[in-house]
């Protein structure tokens, strides 16, 4: 967005650019006080309803005695975030990949994705909770059918978005390409996979958080430790306080995994697509 | 285009050479297959460039005169008749590297430099040397005006600086041939104008023969040597008229009693196709 002033008759030249210097400064900080604000008002609100309301701790707890567990059980948290972590990101690593050889091959051989993607899309829309106990019986109780269960939640999204970022090529750059008398792998690397990147990463970008959606609802149907198990055994004790903080260590790693993803797209995808012009 | 073009399989036997034109086409015809009906894309045409010509395409939408480039370019194989690329078929010309293409749109490739969009070519079909004497990517940027942009990217050029780039790409390797498919039309008319001088001088500092594809009476008259008239449904050639007026040109020309004479000539014969 670009700002402009019209300059008024009675200012000079610097009179007005100091003052617009100063209307976007200000500006600027607005813009990062007042989210800031928006959570402290929530904040606030939260902790007048349950003191208002007198509302038991094993219901709903206060903003403070979550923050209090937060430090508390610190230790616990993070010992449990760590093997969701690795399940999340295996699954990540794992359907990406997959999906990324699978978009390769389809378009490479069109019987293929003619014969196979109503398949995909059928398993795609049985949902991650059916899913789920399938896998473990497959799998067993350990890492795997969690890891299994992220990664089929990235496959369909990349997949889709690969397939579609590899063949939506610039019509003419394709001629281009036929003129040059490239070859198919040379179109494939020279021109396809690079038209296929912005694609490919808004694909990452979803699967990032929804990479750890899959694995703790995996862990609800079988684990121990792991955020999913915690947020079980905190429901089932009634300890509000620990399941609050369990959701806000999961969400907060989950905007990590996110913020990477996107600083990897900003270091990878430095051009605008050709059809922003 | 809605047409789905059928490649058929050709021969690769050239038919005898014609030493001294670049382009010959003789009675050639293109169909397109579509779900509602077959088109006729071109229909008996026949014309001749001499080496080193300079031929405007003229007509209206649907003439199929960027299908005849495309024929030429061997990116469409023709349904009949014969065309001949520089001695050769066109598919032997374009494996010779013998032609350059410049798009209606850039098509230059969003994620590479203006230098690096020139060095394409460079990089792939048989990944081909530069042969010696020949001007480099550097240099070609700097024929088209572009000195200093070479390491920006295509988003952060206007789009005649765009047009340039892709003009510098397909000069890349001396092509005896260059074929231009509306390049400046969706620029505006201040940097077309601007474009049109520069090509002509170009052509002349390069010697390559030019066929150039444009609905625009005065381009298709300042640019051409040429100017081959199509007329639309079905394709076809209305007439084709030489230009005499001098090599070096100016747009100053526009305003000439001759130039005013030719381009009447053209609309009248532009007239009877519709």
């Amino acid at each position: 967005m670009t700002l402009a002033a019209a300059i008024p008759p009675d200012a000079t030249v610097s009179e007005a650019e100091e003052s617009f210097r100063r209307v976007r400064r200000r500006a600027q900080l607005r813009r990062r006080l007042l989210p800031l604000l928006g959570i402290a008002v929530f904040l606030g609100l939260w902790a007048a309803l349950v003191y208002l309301f007198k509302v038991p701790p094993f219901v709903a707890p206060s903003p403070l005695l979550v923050a209090q567990t937060l430090v508390a059980k610190g230790d616990v948290l993070l010992a449990n975030l760590v093997p969701t972590a690795i399940e999340a990101l295996s699954g990540f690593l794992l359907g990406n990949i997959v999906a990324i050889v699978i978009a390769t091959a389809f378009v490479h051989k069109k019987t293929l994705e003619e014969t196979f993607f109503p398949t995909v899309v059928l398993i795609n829309t049985i949902p991650v909770v059916a899913k789920a106990p399938i896998l473990v019986l497959l799998l067993g109780n350990g890492m795997e059918p969690k890891i299994a269960i992220a990664a089929l939640i990235c496959f369909f999204p990349t997949l889709v978005n690969m397939v579609r970022g590899l063949e939506a090529v610039n019509p003419q750059a394709m001629e281009l390409m036929r003129v040059l008398s490239a070859s198919k792998r040379q179109v494939f690397f020279k021109l396809r996979l690079y038209n296929s990147l912005p694609y490919l990463f808004s694909a990452l970008k979803i699967s990032a958080s929804t990479s750890v959606v899959g694995a703790i609802v995996a862990e609800w149907i079988g684990s121990n430790s792991g955020i999913g198990a915690l947020i079980i055994q905190a429901t089932y004790s009634f300890d509000s306080a620990l399941l609050y903080a369990t959701v806000i260590v999961a969400s907060c790693f989950s905007m990590l995994f996110f913020l990477c993803v996107t600083m990897l797209e900003r270091l990878i995808v430095r051009w605008q697509p050709s059809n922003a012009h | 285009m809605a047409a789905l073009a059928m490649a058929e399989p050709r021969d690769a036997d050239a038919p005898a050479p014609a030493a001294s034109s670049a382009v010959g086409c003789r009675n050639l015809s293109v169909r397109f297959v579509t779900e509602r009906r077959t088109v006729t894309a071109l229909e008996n045409v026949s014309f001749s460039v001499e080496n080193g010509g300079f031929l405007s395409l003229l007509g209206p939408s649907g003439c199929g005169k960027s299908t005849l480039l495309r024929v030429v370019a061997d990116l469409i194989a023709p349904s009949s008749g014969q065309m001949t690329v520089l001695g050769l078929s066109p598919q032997q010309a374009r494996l010779q590297r013998a032609l350059g293409f410049v798009f209606q749109d850039a098509a230059l490739l969003p994620w590479r430099t203006a230098l690096q969009n020139v060095e394409l070519p460079l990089e792939v079909g048989g990944r081909p040397r530069l042969p010696a004497g020949m001007p480099t990517p550097r240099e070609l940027l700097k024929l088209v005006g572009l000195e200093g942009w070479e390491s920006s990217f295509p988003h952060e050029l206007s789009g005649g600086m765009r047009q340039r780039v892709s003009i510098a790409r397909a000069l890349l390797g001396g092509p005896r041939l260059l074929l231009m498919d509306e390049p400046f039309g969706a620029l505006d008319e201040i940097t077309r104008d601007r474009l049109n001088e520069e090509l002509r001088r170009i052509w002349r500092e390069t010697g390559t023969t030019i066929l150039f594809v444009t609905h625009s009476v005065y381009e298709a008259l300042f640019l051409g040597e040429q100017v081959l008239v199509l007329a639309a449904n079905p394709g076809r050639v209305a007439a084709q008229v030489d230009i005499d007026l001098p090599r070096d040109r100016t747009l100053a020309i526009r305003e000439t009693p001759a130039f005013m004479r030719v381009a009447t000539r053209l609309r009248a014969a532009l007239g009877g196709t519709e």
